[in-house]
């Protein structure tokens, strides 16, 4: 009986496949996206631009204190009340972005606060301006304390991105949740769809591991 | 954006919401309560020397790590019944929070169990106290106070997580704002109305990690 299921799995592999690919193209691009955006609204929190500050701080918070799925039910239902109409891919990869950036943008002010004030103070005497402290001064050094919470944050970027699934994007979750209804073997089914993300995270679960044992100083929440 | 904002249907929903909102609630403390006696047994499984105890428990901490709560509420609605478990929606939302913020937990007592500094134990040690003594008196008393902020911010997950749990279908916060759009084709009042409640439990929840924090530093200080 399970045999039958596991061939007719087996030939709607390619399906999951292209479900991955989907997958990976959603979390990739949110992360380029995420990791330019959070980099620039952490570098901002982390100044002294008052109102700027605040503003970031406070969408930080509405971002991280809602859940994900009702963000992007908010941005594909609501926005076309408004005459924007987005199909579901540029929903999802907006969604996971604005999500991607909010949590980089929390690593990324607490790494530079993380550098020790007398650097900045030291460059500031060696006449350098604003940007070339912060490239060859302070983003340096601050990177040792990013580095290993950003790619933990990756891994939670790719596994936030099965959610995309519920606005009809066709990611591995969503090709598990059609399959299921033609193979009832649940087990069978989600055992796959969770083979793959396995395949994807885990190793980067490593990385993340090896970085922080690496760099010194853990800087987990 | 705020004259076409229905605040009247809002109100005409309110029950709705509020027994959303308890539902919310429930299902988080349910998973909450569940995942933390999961995480103390797989945590105590898993700093375990016995290969017997500590594999299974690094790969179910692993594999729920690696892979999506969604895929593994999936797995548990549509596998259960697949293998004749009959389970209402209720309990497999549940088990699929306990189960996924239980390795989550585990290794976050593994953490404070670790962060305990190591010339405590060796101390214990040559006092002549067993490993059972140890951990009861000088270990663990420690490590609760290292992981409540890390906790607070896993309940904080939790609440939002249990927003998936709209997806099978169950009564919460996320299912009513669903409710809304599919019966009043209004969205925005729906989804807006959920977001702002989670919201308030999220500063709720926030404000307590910011006081157990300051709480822990005096711990250590004073």
């Amino acid at each position: 009986m399970w045999g039958i299921y596991l061939e007719q799995l087996l030939q709607s592999l390619p399906f999951f496949l292209k479900g991955l690919w989907m997958t990976v193209a959603v979390s990739g691009l949110s992360l380029l996206l995420g990791t330019a955006v959070g980099f620039l609204w952490g570098i901002v929190r982390a100044s002294r631009r008052r109102i700027l500050k605040a503003l970031i701080g406070a969408w930080v918070d509405v971002i991280r204190g809602t859940p994900f799925l009702v963000q992007i039910f908010i941005l594909f239902f609501i926005l076309p009340e408004f005459g924007v109409h987005l199909e579901a891919f540029p929903a999802a990869v907006i969604a996971l972005s604005n999500l991607a950036a909010c949590f980089i943008c929390e690593i990324v002010s607490s790494g530079i606060e993380s550098v020790p004030h007398g650097q900045r103070e030291a460059a500031v005497s060696s006449g350098l301006n604003g940007y070339q402290q912060l490239r060859h001064v302070i983003l340096p050094q601050a990177l040792r304390v990013i580095l290993p919470p950003l790619v933990g944050q990756y891994v939670l970027l790719i596994k936030d991105s099965s959610v995309v699934s519920a606005i009809g994007v066709m990611d591995v979750t969503r090709a598990g949740w059609l399959t299921v209804q033609r193979i009832p073997q649940g087990i069978l089914v989600f055992g796959l769809v969770g083979l793959l993300y396995f395949a994807i995270c885990y190793p980067l679960i490593q990385i993340s591991g090896a970085l922080e044992k690496r760099l010194g100083r853990s800087s987990r929440r | 954006m705020l004259e076409t904002f229905n605040f009247r249907v809002i109100l005409e929903y309110l029950p709705l919401y509020g027994t959303c909102l308890l539902a919310t609630l429930w299902l988080s403390a349910a998973g909450l309560a569940g995942s933390l006696a999961v995480g103390c047994a797989a945590c105590a499984m898993r700093i375990s020397r016995f290969p017997a105890l500590h594999w299974p428990a690094a790969v179910y901490i692993e594999s729920i790590r690696s892979t999506p709560l969604l895929a593994q509420l999936y797995f548990l609605y549509f596998g259960l019944p697949s293998l004749g478990v009959p389970v209402s929606e209720t309990t497999v939302g549940i088990l699929a929070l306990t189960l996924n913020s239980g390795a989550y937990m585990a290794e976050i007592i593994r953490g404070g169990i670790q962060s305990v500094a190591p010339g405590q134990i060796e101390a214990a040690v040559s006092s002549g106290l067993s490993y059972l003594q140890r951990m009861r008196s000088i270990v663990l008393p420690q490590a609760v106070g290292i992981t409540l902020p890390p906790m607070l911010g896993q309940a904080i997950v939790l609440v939002k997580d249990s927003a998936l749990l709209s997806l099978i279908s169950l009564m919460e916060l996320t299912r009513a704002g669903q409710i809304l759009t599919s019966e009043r084709f209004m969205p925005a009042e729906g989804f807006l109305t959920s977001a702002a409640l989670y919201l308030s439990i999220y500063y709720v929840l926030k404000a307590l990690t910011v006081w157990s924090r300051k709480r822990l530093i005096h711990l250590h200080t004073g």
